[in-house]
């Protein structure tokens, strides 16, 4: 019975989780996040280079 | 070098395949670089072809815009339902070179210490207070510096400022006091990686404590046969991370390099996904009387 209560969760979980996040990529893509992620990409990152 | 070290490094070369940038000194400034790669990879990679998904919370986060990056949540679950930590231990470049650090020959390897366990809660704060809280908080005309990328990432250092510091004669002539702190972060977690098995994923970084949140609930996992394990402990032994395979399959630290699953002279250990899983708890329900 306890393996079958570890198993469920995870099973179960799974798809809803991947729609969810699906979800909020899509919104997050939607309100423009993507742009400024895009902006920051293709700029050298003076803090990840060590000049910040 | 073994298989998963291939695969680590056949998908390095190909997210970081702009080989142009290494000999001009410059970034890929093209459309792939609005996908995030699943691994800790620096935008600021002169090969990089995509970004990475902890630079990019950081800089939604920390733009004047948006207070939180709904794009990279989703992704985080996408990518986290998916796999978990499986992106650990094949899709990660700093991840290869720990492992590859780590099979050097120089001392006696430390496998457990006592400050280990309480140390690997230290990423959750990394992620918390670098990643999320500062550059939320902490802003400059409402924009918040990539905390994380600045004080600690060491992929950073390695994969970007290193190669442009060489090949960049402006970007050579500025470095300082930053980057001679974020070159001993690199030096003490390489040294580190040689005698401990992959530091900086156990203690500092902050991706692999967002996949670890998605561990137990990922679409493929390990799964221990209970009739088959002998609980020898032979899995325990072969893992790196410091997990208990036999009693815990899918650890919050388990990065699915296979070690146990290898190590297992009984076949009890298994990589499996939720649809395969689910046919066989099935069956065991139907068999049960």
């Amino acid at each position: 019975m306890s393996n079958r209560k570890k198993r469920l969760f995870p099973e179960r979980a799974a798809p809803l989780l991947f729609a969810a996040g699906a979800a909020l990529a899509a919104l997050g893509v939607w309100r423009g996040e993507i742009n400024t992620l895009f902006v920051k990409a293709i700029t050298v990152c003076l803090e990840c280079v060590g000049l910040g | 070098m073994g298989r998963r070290n291939v695969i680590q490094a056949v998908y390095t070369a190909a997210t970081n395949g702009y080989a142009v940038g290494f000999v001009k000194g410059r970034i890929y400034r093209g459309p792939l670089k609005r996908i995030c790669v699943p691994g800790l990879n620096c935008y600021s990679c002169p090969g990089a072809l995509g970004a990475c998904p902890i630079g990019a919370l950081q800089a939604v986060i920390g733009s004047r815009q948006y207070q939180f990056s709904l794009f990279i949540a989703g992704f985080f679950m996408m990518v986290g339902a998916v796999c978990g930590r499986f992106v650990c231990g094949y899709l990660c470049p700093f991840g290869l070179v720990q492992d590859l650090l780590h099979k050097i020959p120089l001392r006696r390897k430390v496998r457990h210490f006592p400050a280990d366990r309480a140390l690997r809660h230290v990423k959750y704060g990394v992620l918390g207070v670098f990643v999320i809280l500062l550059p939320m908080t902490l802003t400059t005309f409402g924009i918040g510096k990539p905390w994380f990328c600045q004080y600690i990432c060491p992929s950073g250092t390695l994969f970007a400022g290193i190669p442009l510091a060489i090949t960049n004669e402006a970007i050579r002539a500025g470095l300082g006091g930053m980057f001679a702190w974020k070159t001993f972060v690199l030096i003490a977690l390489a040294y580190l990686a040689v005698i401990i098995y992959r530091p900086f994923c156990k203690y500092l970084c902050p991706l692999g404590a967002v996949y670890a949140v998605f561990n137990k609930a990922a679409f493929v996992r390990m799964e221990c046969d209970e009739e088959a394990c002998s609980r020898c402990g032979a899995c325990a032994k072969a893992c790196g991370m410091g997990c208990k395979p036999f009693s815990d399959p899918n650890d919050m630290e388990c990065v699915r390099c296979g070690d146990c699953v290898r190590a297992c002279g009984r076949g009890a250990l298994k990589v499996r996904t939720a649809w395969t899983a689910r046919s066989r708890s099935e069956e065991d329900n139907n068999a049960t009387p």
